[in-house]
């Protein structure tokens, strides 16, 4: 069942040196429960495209719709709700100043989710979702380490009850440890909340594994879309099996000594 | 705070500055208790001590109508520090405000706002504050707005120019993207971001104003007679100079103490408080 679908999606925008088109006559389907991965270099308007479904920026063309209805170029917090986001960057997507459990509230106290006096608990509630302890909630993000940071950006779509999680190179700022451990958590939470990703980033081990599916983007145009699987093994387009042979490759000792490593932990 | 006070007393400028603070905030509040002639501080005159250098009885020697300089000055740090508070209290929060709107909202609000800040600033303060109180009465509550409408566009310059980059921060993105409102968004969560900055300013100002406000009633355009500040204490001792040098060093030295207190504490607690710049 069809949960988002992009059609015929464009964004232009206007510089100086003339117009840029950085997402052009793009088309896809996401389904419930389905993780989409968008792949592509930088500037290929990947992160255009997941600002456009969040509703940062207004198409130039095209409509989304999500759930068989449209979104309108105002969106109301029913929809908004809908729709959460996590951010590259967890440095800066959590406000200095503020506590962690905050920061988390907020989607709550704006789409009035559960009564007043229980919204903290649910906070902590999701705080241990994502495998953190609940006295944090009262800790300053100074206090924590990059992959909690990123841990309580997750609790904070989490928190809304979404339906879709926009995930903008979620773990790209992570050192590889924490990239696991991250990716499982996001793993784990799909599989639990039947949540549906669309899941941008340019590292195709990650896509391997976390995407049903991927969506190749090239200079703002979708140049390939498919199975996992399938883009892996057979990618039809030069671009998508150009991406692919630039992945460093794992040789089968190398395989088997990391094997033996992981076992001994 | 344990934090706070090891920053402060690992620099020696900082803690002079805060001790400096200290003691003229007492000297302010306590003056009717510490001033060797309490009632000096208005119409009194005593012809038989006019004109005494300093001396046991009157530290800081007398004035042409006998009245005790010292007591005088301890008063006189009421008058400036409670105009200074009262300016920054106004001035402080209507920059934030404008500051705020300005630099989250952008736009045609922005451009207005900021070229209006731009018009305040491209006016000299005292010049602008002289405009004030030539139309207004010379009174200590006129010289307050006079100071107060000079003050507020060097908030709204700082807010603005914080506000402008936290805008970009992500955190920003991510209530834009939950939908919070733009008072939610502009006092929640930039706000606080601004405060260090904006905290330490008022204190390296309320030297500042200080100055300001000496200045304007050293020209007899703020506090009047008999009450004593020491820009007008300056004033009128800077016509017996050289001989009665007293009734002009000592009312100098201590708008120089309260200048140089705040501005070194104001120092201090940048560091405390991490502002850049």
């Amino acid at each position: 069942m069809t949960l988002l679908s992009v059609s015929d999606l464009s964004k232009t925008f206007q510089t100086a040196s003339g117009p840029v088109h950085a997402v052009r006559d793009v088309s896809f389907a996401v389904d419930r429960g389905e993780c989409l991965a968008v792949v592509g270099e930088s500037g290929s308007g990947k992160t255009t495209l997941a600002n456009m479904i969040l509703g940062i920026l207004r198409p130039s063309a095209g409509t989304i719709a999500f759930d068989g209805a449209a979104l309108p170029a105002r969106r109301g917090p029913i929809q908004r709700r809908a729709i959460q986001f996590v951010q590259q960057n967890p440095l800066s997507s959590l406000n200095p100043k503020r506590s962690i459990g905050a920061s988390i509230r907020l989607g709550l106290d704006t789409y009035g989710i559960g009564a007043r006096a229980a919204r903290w608990a649910r906070v902590e509630d999701t705080l241990e979702e994502v495998g953190l302890p609940r006295e944090m909630r009262r800790r300053s993000p100074a206090a924590l380490s990059g992959g909690q940071r990123q841990r309580v950006g997750i609790a904070r779509a989490l928190a809304c009850e979404p339906e879709l999680v926009v995930l903008d190179e979620p773990t790209s700022a992570l050192d590889v440890l924490v990239q696991a451990r991250v990716l499982r958590l996001l793993n784990d939470l799909r599989a639990r909340k039947n949540l549906t990703y669309v899941f941008i980033t340019h590292d195709l081990a990650v896509v391997r594994n976390v995407a049903d599916r991927v969506a190749v983007f090239r200079s703002g145009e979708l140049v390939e879309i498919g199975d996992t699987p399938k883009i892996f093994s057979a990618p039809e387009h030069p671009y998508t099996r150009s991406l692919i042979g630039a992945v460093p490759v794992v040789d089968d000792a190398e395989l088997q000594l990391r094997n033996r490593l992981a076992e001994g932990t | 705070m344990i934090r706070a006070l090891r920053i402060i007393s690992s620099n020696p400028l900082s803690l002079t500055g805060l001790v400096l603070v200290l003691l003229i905030l007492a000297a302010a509040l306590f003056a009717p208790l510490i001033a060797p002639f309490p009632t000096h501080n208005g119409s009194v005159v005593d012809f038989a001590f006019a004109n005494r250098p300093p001396s046991t009885r009157n530290w800081m020697g007398t004035d042409l109508v006998g009245r005790d300089i010292f007591s005088r000055i301890l008063y006189a740090y009421r008058i400036s520090l409670g105009l200074g508070v009262v300016v920054l209290i106004i001035a402080a929060p209507v920059g934030t405000v404008v500051g705020l709107m300005a630099g989250y909202l952008g736009g045609w609000i922005e451009a207005v706002l900021m070229r209006l800040v731009d018009v305040f600033l491209s006016i000299p303060p005292l010049v602008l504050a002289i405009a004030v109180l030539g139309v207004l009465e010379p009174t200590l509550a006129n010289a307050m707005i006079a100071v107060t409408v000079m003050w507020w566009p060097w908030y709204a310059r700082l807010v603005y120019s914080i506000a402008r980059s936290e805008r970009e921060e992500g955190y920003v993105l991510a209530a834009e993207v939950i939908g919070a409102s733009t008072a939610h968004i502009t006092i929640r969560e930039i706000l606080p971001n601004c405060l260090p900055a904006i905290i330490t300013k008022m204190t390296l100002d309320m030297g500042f104003v200080i100055i300001i406000a000496s200045s304007l009633s050293f020209l007899g355009l703020g506090v009047q007679p008999p009450t004593p500040d020491l820009g007008s204490m300056v004033a009128e001792g800077a016509r017996y100079l050289p001989d009665s040098w007293w009734m002009t060093v000592f009312p100098g030295l201590a708008i120089l103490l309260a200048v140089f207190g705040f501005n070194l504490f104001g120092d201090g607690l940048r560091e405390i408080l991490g502002v850049d710049e």
